[in-house]
């Protein structure tokens, strides 16, 4: 179910709405229900259910609903990243405030005063696309590929967010950078994020956050609020 | 129970099962074999219920042991294959004695060859499966001179099988199905695509085989800041530069180039197995063909263990006929086939 080509307002809390309704009453032989940017993905058993029952199981669900006006639901978990930007962490800083026109401290203190969400999940195991930002910061991709970001990277597109869970290259724009690892293959819950989780920047010094990069730990200093 | 010993192993072999489904919302693509229809055959070779670890080779084998009498099966692209210096079928299982080397060359057709020991390997399983995923840092490394520990062989008087050989290992006919992004490309675009003769380039791994041919650019009309969406294993992908890459069981989950259409599930073992240079041609087929092929694959796949047939040996090529017991019936599948 694809709500729209390109980012819109409305778009993450109508694909946040559709998952929350079909998780808690799938359609028949439903088997996962995932969100993306601007889409939601159903998948099915074909032994317990068709194509057509899985389609009008869908069609139920969106029925008789103002996409459009469709509003956020309440995080049930906070995540506060201790986050560094600008300088050697946030190579682009610069260049995203001469492009918006805003200069750079009004670029951080927009973004670490947007509530952000975890949209998705993807691309790498873990790597959250985390949104949406004001308007103000919609800048396109770079036409040139950055030849890589690190861990960590924090780069900035299309008025969202990707916290890059590995080196990478990418056509994003690096903002900041955390020591926040979103994949923990050794830890006991490897993948800590789930879509829907409310995402707060802590803005801290460039020296604050090369002790936590080499303190090696993959929270990062990271603290999770939950909500009840 | 008995260990396979790696004393030769190559830098594309790892271990791979059906690979993790269901975590795409964690980000994790399926991984597991290139060819999971490989490890299917294993299984019916090896009168498995359900396809267990397996050795993955790409492109070139190794050379193996075994510390105790134990069954194996050779599936997927076919390699050159010895028991010490005696020629063994491919797509058939065998059983490998202690002192015996299994010596296994390079792909005569295909690019994955499965090496499969009876039981399955008993290395650790992460989220439920035992598959090498690189991009995902799940790596089981392997070196010369390991030993991999095998889990119980369910089945170790069994005799040796063989199937017929498959013909998915020099490209083809594929076929796809359209997906959300299909419209984008325009009819005029994906009637093009269909009529090109393609071939599978030199860049081609577990994420994805990129397909070359001399013809203009196959562009997608898209908007300003188009999101990036969901990629699925068989998703025929337009890079940057209007080239098709068919994404593969390792690729990444989320991406934000255009996709003309999806290879159906049963044709991604061909794609996946066509070696450089091989010719592919794409053509689109409806939902409800697709879901009709989709339900004749999955009983093709259950049928396998019946059309496995007992592998007839010459008897001029068992050395020291006279000492089996042929009369008494004690034949039980342990016979030395060939002594180092």
């Amino acid at each position: 179910m694809s709500f729209h080509l390109t980012m819109e307002p409305w778009v993450p809390d109508a694909v946040q709405m559709l998952v929350a309704r079909a998780s808690a009453n799938p359609p028949t032989g439903v088997t996962g229900v995932s969100p993306c940017l601007g889409s939601v993905l159903f998948t099915y058993d074909p032994d317990a259910s068709d194509r057509m029952t899985v389609r009008a199981g869908i069609a139920e669900i969106l029925r008789n609903t103002d996409w459009r006006g469709a509003t956020p639901i309440p995080a049930p978990t906070v995540w506060h990243l201790p986050t560094a930007f600008g300088g050697d962490h946030g190579p682009d800083l610069n260049a995203v405030a001469g492009l918006t026109g805003l200069g750079p401290d009004a670029v951080v203190r927009m973004i670490t005063d947007t509530p952000l969400r975890v949209l998705a999940i993807g691309f790498a195991p873990g790597q959250p696309y985390l949104g949406l930002l004001p308007e103000a910061l919609n800048l396109p991709r770079m036409s040139e590929i950055n030849p890589q970001v690190p861990y960590g990277a924090i780069a900035l597109a299309i008025s969202q967010l990707v916290l890059f869970a590995n080196p990478s290259p990418t056509g994003w724009r690096q903002v900041a950078r955390t020591a926040f690892r979103p994949y923990q293959p050794d830890a006991p819950a490897p993948l800590p994020l789930s879509a829907g989780d409310e995402v707060r920047l802590i803005p801290v010094g460039a020296g604050e956050m090369d002790a936590l990069l080499s303190s090696g730990d993959p929270m990062g200093g990271a603290r999770q609020e939950v909500r009840g | 129970m008995s260990d396979l010993i790696l004393i030769q192993t190559a830098p594309g072999h790892s271990i791979q099962d059906l690979g993790r489904s269901g975590l795409r919302n964690m980000g994790l693509s399926r991984g597991g074999a290139a060819d999971p229809l490989a490890l299917h055959e294993a299984a019916a070779l090896l009168g498995h219920r359900a396809p267990v670890a397996a050795l993955e080779m790409a492109g070139m084998g190794g050379t193996f042991a075994v510390t105790a009498p134990t069954r194996i099966a050779l599936t997927g692209a076919p390699m050159r294959a010895k028991i010490g210096t005696r020629d063994i079928q491919w797509n058939a299982s065998h059983t490998l004695h202690p002192g015996e080397h299994l010596i296994i060359g390079a792909v005569t057709a295909g690019t994955y060859g499965y090496l499969t020991a009876a039981g399955g390997f008993a290395t650790p399983e992460v989220l439920n499966s035992r598959s090498t995923h690189r991009t995902a840092g799940l790596i089981f490394d392997l070196q010369d001179g390991m030993r991999l520990p095998l889990l119980p062989d369910p089945n170790a008087d069994a005799s040796p099988m063989g199937l017929r050989p498959d013909n998915r290992f020099e490209g083809g006919d594929i076929r796809f199905i359209a997906g959300p992004q299909t419209d984008l490309f325009g009819i005029e675009t994906l009637t093009r695509f269909q009529a090109t003769a393609f071939t599978r380039s030199a860049t081609a791994n577990r994420q994805g085989v990129r397909l070359d041919a001399d013809t203009a650019p196959f562009r997608a009309d898209m908007p300003d800041g188009f999101l990036s969406d969901f990629i699925l294993e068989g998703d025929l992908q337009m890079t940057g530069d209007g080239r098709p890459y068919v994404l593969l069981c390792e690729c990444q989950t989320i991406g934000g180039y255009p996709r003309i259409g999806t290879v159906i599930d049963a044709d991604l073992p061909r794609i996946a197995q066509a070696p450089m240079g091989a010719s592919l041609r794409f053509r689109m087929i409806t939902l409800d063909q697709a879901d009709d092929i989709a339900a004749r694959y999955a009983k093709d796949i259950a049928a396998l263990s019946r059309r496995a047939t007992p592998l007839i040996r010459d008897p001029a090529t068992i050395p020291d006929l006279l000492s089996y017991q042929l009369i008494s019936g004690m034949i039980t599948g342990h016979e030395p086939e060939e002594q180092i």
